[in-house]
């Protein structure tokens, strides 16, 4: 598990009080039981751990995140872009 | 009881700062959004546009000396009183004056003044914040300062519920003229939210369109935030009657509830039950509705739980409503939306036009009804609804029906 892998499951399995090894990155965060305030926060929490922006809509289903895995992509891809600066 | 009319409607828009002019760009479907603006740190802002109250003197409508006592959200309350005030007529003698209320929403006051008393504390480290900070930014500025102003000494203080601001600021006066507990009433909602702070608090919820404002369309991106103020003068039939007043339109009927379930997703439920209770308020049966001025705010929840509610409501009546959202055209102004919204509406049902929803690019399958979609349309509206929803659950709705 890498670092970031590590820290977006470690987000957002305290939001929602799961046990953080129990969370795949196949699961999907609907499944997870978060909800759109969840999710809201989950972006603020990563965008505040990593120093990043996260360009997330609620009205853009393009923009939206089905997976734990998509979150992680995003955010790796998003504190690479940071590093290359 | 009282029947009750409307005699006076003021408004300071982002499509004008008179009633009238705001109403002519509405029912020409002129669109009011712009660049965001904003003096201090905007270039940092992810979001661009607005629709903002521009060029806004205050030197033309206040001695200067009384201007650092008003927030803008003050400044425009009472200039669109004044308005109300002047189209009514009314002259306001001691006797009138303490049977007259002025209850005016505001989802949050004086967001200026916080914000450049806050940049003042906390960034430029001053030991001292100006004297006149608290109460310039209490939600009940805009309501005393149109007493003091306009000279209303009944019953008069803020309403706050977020984007319902207005709605159940006018719902509650109506009631109280109703009953007869006053014989005149001031009433409507103001905001003036587009500071730093607050445009940052919106920019976090994820809700804000990039560009455009287009409810109910297919592909639309989310709300825009405006900013304004409109005021209406309420009264009874008779007495507008006895002074010889143009009579605007009928007050007939106001609806609450609450969702009791999320702080911000729309509940169908709860809509319903707003609209059914200005139905019911007015003693008016469903199919009797031709307009409704939907809340509308253009983000895909609203617009899909808001379809759903008036299929609930209207049944098969629904697919005969002409459903438009005039915040396309002056974006969401948070706790003046439903005064805006209420002169709309109002207007719309005495000129016998359905103003437009604007930047409607085509059919989403989940928004089914008729929007009257980019084109203004002539059509004879006898009753008509103002819906507004307000984050934390609180619906309101008002019902006003065509004076014949």
């Amino acid at each position: 598990m890498t670092d970031v892998t590590n820290d977006v499951v470690g987000i957002i399995a305290k939001k929602k009080r799961i046990e953080k090894p129990t969370v795949e990155l196949t699961d999907r965060l609907e499944d997870l039981g978060l909800e759109s305030i969840d999710a809201v926060e989950m972006i603020f929490d990563l965008e505040e751990k990593f120093d990043i922006q996260i360009p997330v809509n609620a009205n853009n289903p393009r923009t939206e995140f089905d997976t734990v895995g998509q979150v992680v992509k995003a955010v790796q891809q998003l504190v690479d872009e940071q590093k290359n600066k | 009881m009282n029947r009750v009319v409307i005699t006076g409607l003021g408004a300071v828009t982002p499509l004008g700062h008179t009633a009238r002019e705001y109403w002519r760009n509405l029912s020409e479907g002129v669109s009011g959004l712009g660049p965001l603006t904003l003096p201090v740190e905007s270039e940092t802002l992810t979001q661009k546009v607005a629709a903002e109250v521009k060029g806004f003197d205050p030197m033309q409508h206040f001695e200067e000396r009384v201007i650092p006592q008003l927030d803008r959200v003050s400044q425009f309350a009472v200039v669109a009183a004044r308005e109300a005030i002047a189209q009514a007529g009314i002259k306001f003698d001691m006797a009138l004056s303490v049977r007259t209320a002025a209850i005016i929403g505001t989802g949050v006051g004086g967001q200026t003044t916080h914000d450049d008393s806050f940049r003042r504390i906390y960034k430029e480290n001053r030991p001292r914040a100006y004297p006149l900070t608290i109460p310039k930014l209490m939600a009940n500025a805009p309501a005393s300062q149109i007493s003091m102003h306009c000279g209303l000494r009944g019953p008069a203080f803020a309403v706050a519920s977020a984007c319902a601001s207005a709605t159940h600021a006018i719902g509650l006066a109506f009631h109280m003229v109703r009953s007869g507990a006053v014989d005149c009433a001031v009433t409507g909602g103001t905001e003036a939210c587009l500071t730093y702070g607050t445009v940052r608090g919106w920019e976090a919820l994820r809700v804000m369109a990039p560009d455009m404002c287009r409810p109910f369309s297919a592909d639309r991106k989310g709300m825009v935030l405006g900013e304004g103020a409109a005021m209406l003068v309420l009264e009874p039939l008779e007495r507008a009657k006895a002074r010889g007043a143009t009579v605007l339109a009928e007050m007939v009927g106001f609806g609450m509830s609450a969702d009791a379930s999320d702080l911000i997703a729309p509940d169908v439920d709860g809509m319903s039950r707003a609209m059914q209770g200005a139905l019911d308020d007015a003693g008016i049966a469903a199919n009797r509705v031709q307009y409704i001025n939907a809340h509308g705010t253009g983000t895909t929840a609203n617009d899909e739980t808001e379809t759903q509610a008036l299929h609930q409501v209207f049944g098969a009546h629904a697919k005969k409503l002409a459903v438009s959202s005039t915040k396309s055209m002056v974006g969401h102004a948070l706790g003046a939306a439903g005064a805006l919204e209420a002169v709309a509406t109002v207007m719309a049902a005495r000129d016998a036009l359905a103003p437009p929803t604007i930047g409607w690019l085509g059919r989403d399958p989940a928004c089914d009804l008729d929007y009257v979609p980019n084109e203004p349309r002539k059509m004879d509206i006898d009753v008509a609804l103002s819906n507004s929803f307000a984050f934390g659950g609180l619906n309101a709705v008002l019902a006003v029906k065509r004076f014949a």
